[in-house]
């Protein structure tokens, strides 16, 4: 990928996106792609922990969730809505600190099973506390505007986008992939592992707790623990090991590629998207660890292989 | 005190399950260093095994064991075959890692499988001996509970003798204590890798048919079934099978405490702030000896 390039195509890609609600008068297209552009917020997120510091995070639902419960609250308060989304990511990235000193003691596996079980003990106490639905007042829903939201949602997942293409050419981003590669050796030349992984941690979940907070300000009515679910973890996970995990566009292309078949499929067949990207991920992680991405390197290559022969 | 401890002995009940279907974890991932984070969803298929044997041939959940167990060895085969086999091959480091992947992309198709083919019902096998209640000085024991986890200690003990005894368990033991001295001893460590996977996936069919009796199955009981048996793999280490069947009535009764405590809806999150906990303050000890 060369930078230039990429940067171009995705400043082109970025002023299309804002243009389509002038343009489109449709909601089922806006809907549609704010559940695309959420979905690149959440995967680059992820992406940052998992594909350049190398730590797999099953808790990352916890985040978005914490992120949803702040901003619903403070914003049916009456707080503007982007300062309750600052202050539910702030809450994120608390809890993010105050968890993570612990989790960084576990390694691989047990990195993964430990944030997962401090997910499912979220989301089953916040499922306790707050069993009723959370819906907006009257009022709120009169206003309602689909324009807004999409427009945040874009705005949300360029600021993904950029971050995670800062983060790979920077010092930061390359100590990360350090300790990914191999953390005894990066802490032995000079790299602070703990540090920056809870960077990495705090970046990761303050994306994610903005991203909670425009799910808690498009949706009109929600159960609180809804956001908690495993299952937006899961997406995450998927959407950016099919991109290509550890890349820029890889989750990029991978959310594109997963909400569209995802909605495809729930047309005919409920749930029957999980079935199949279920298994192609394990294909994936077994015969195509680069993801989308490798492929298509793989493919270009095969491609020019016969211009150059000439 | 009568209420609470009829929920000890419910907890101690349950808790019999819990270590039967820790035991198959516990021996995959000892033996072959590979999580498999499907075990919950092959401990749900192994109840609707159960399940359908019943409803369809009227075949007793208990009896059904003879037709359960086998099959899930064959299934344990073939997806190690499939899939696991491959993972193995990697150092052991990126082994873990893949394996929670690969375990987790299983469980994610199988639970969406089981969604299409028996819907998302909740199911339970009821038997004409279902309400039965064994009364012991003014305690409840429903005697399915009683029977189930009976049949997880002999299945356990079976397990027990088998890796002390037999020529190919001794040969796993000696897989998981150190491959590569195994292989130099001239053990077919693949093999034993098979053999244990098989194993493992058969205990799990077998805590599923005990599920599917004296409790109930739905598809989405894979990842709650696979973090109970993660927490007692924590609690309990590596190495032995009864060790992990204890830590199974440790965290049955563990829980019936914290709800008698804290209220029935906690009951989950204590053991997995214990879980937690215990995975924090012995990051390698737990698992590793």
């Amino acid at each position: 990928m060369s930078g230039r390039r990429s940067r171009a195509v995705g400043l082109a890609a970025a002023i299309a996106l804002a243009a389509v609600p002038l343009v489109v008068r449709r909601d089922d297209v806006l809907n549609f792609l704010f559940l695309v552009l959420l979905s690149v917020t959440l995967a680059e997120s992820w992406n940052i922990v998992a594909g350049y510091a190398g730590q797999v995070n099953l808790g990352h639902a916890a985040f978005f969730g914490l992120g949803a419960l702040t901003t619903r609250a403070l914003w049916v308060a009456g707080a503007p809505v982007l300062a309750a989304m600052v202050a539910g990511a702030a809450v994120a990235v608390v809890f993010a600190l105050l968890v993570g000193a612990a989790a960084f003691r576990l390694r691989g596996a047990y990195f993964a099973i430990g944030t997962l079980a401090l997910g499912e003990i979220l989301r089953i106490t916040v499922g306790n506390v707050r069993a009723e639905i959370s819906t907006l007042p009257a009022a709120t829903i009169a206003g309602y505007r689909l324009a807004h939201r999409y427009y945040l949602a874009l705005a949300l997942a360029a600021v993904s986008v950029v971050v995670v293409a800062a983060l790979g050419g920077s010092r930061l981003g390359l100590g990360m992939r350090a300790i990914r590669e191999d953390e005894e050796a990066a802490e032995a030349s000079g790299v602070g592992a703990l540090r920056l992984k809870l960077l990495a941690l705090s970046l990761s979940t303050a994306l994610a707790g903005l991203a909670g907070g425009l799910f808690a300000y498009y949706h009109i009515s929600y159960y609180p623990a809804h956001p908690f679910s495993p299952t937006w973890t899961f997406d995450s996970l998927l959407i950016t090991f099919i991109g290509g995990v550890g890349t820029v566009h890889g989750p990029l292309l991978g959310a594109v590629f997963y909400v569209f078949l995802k909605e495809f499929l729930a047309i005919r067949w409920v749930d029957f998207h999980l079935l199949i990207f279920g298994a192609l991920f394990v294909a994936i992680v077994l015969l195509l660890p680069g993801g989308l991405v490798e492929a298509a390197a793989r493919l270009r290559a095969l491609t020019r292989r016969p211009g150059q022969a000439c | 005190m009568t209420p609470f401890l009829q929920q000890l002995v419910l907890g101690l009940l349950l808790g019999g399950l819990y270590g039967l279907a820790a035991a198959g974890l516990s021996l995959v991932f000892g033996v072959l260093k590979v999580l498999n984070v499907a075990h919950g969803q092959l401990i749900m298929l192994g109840g609707y095994g159960a399940f359908w044997l019943f409803a369809l041939r009227g075949l007793d959940p208990f009896a059904s064991l003879a037709v359960v167990i086998p099959a899930a060895l064959v299934a344990g085969v073939i997806l190690y075959w499939a899939l696991f086999g491959w993972v193995v091959r990697a150092p052991e480091e990126t082994r873990v890692k893949n394996s929670l992947l690969v375990g987790f992309g299983l469980a994610l198709a199988l639970e969406a499988a089981a969604v299409r083919l028996f819907t998302a019902d909740e199911r339970s096998i009821t038997t004409g001996y279902a309400g039965a209640v064994l009364s012991v000085g003014g305690l409840a024991v429903p005697v399915v509970r009683l029977a189930s986890l009976a049949l997880a200690l002999l299945l356990i003990g079976g397990l027990h003798l088998a890796l002390a005894r037999w020529r190919w368990g001794r040969a796993i033991r000696a897989t998981a204590e150190d491959w590569e001295a195994a292989l130099l001893t001239g053990i077919d460590v693949r093999r034993a890798y098979l053999l244990a996977f098989a194993l493992g996936t058969a205990l799990a069919g077998a805590a599923g048919t005990l599920v599917s009796v004296g409790y109930s199955i739905s598809p989405s009981i894979g990842l709650e079934w696979t973090l109970k048996a993660l927490v007692v793999v924590v609690l309990a280490g590596l190495g032995s099978m009864l060790g992990t069947f204890v830590g199974g009535l440790v965290l049955g009764l563990a829980e019936a405490v914290s709800a008698a405590a804290f209220g029935g809806p906690y009951r989950e999150v204590v053991g997995l702030v214990v879980f937690f906990v215990v995975l924090v303050a012995r990051p390698r000890g737990l698992f590793v000896r």
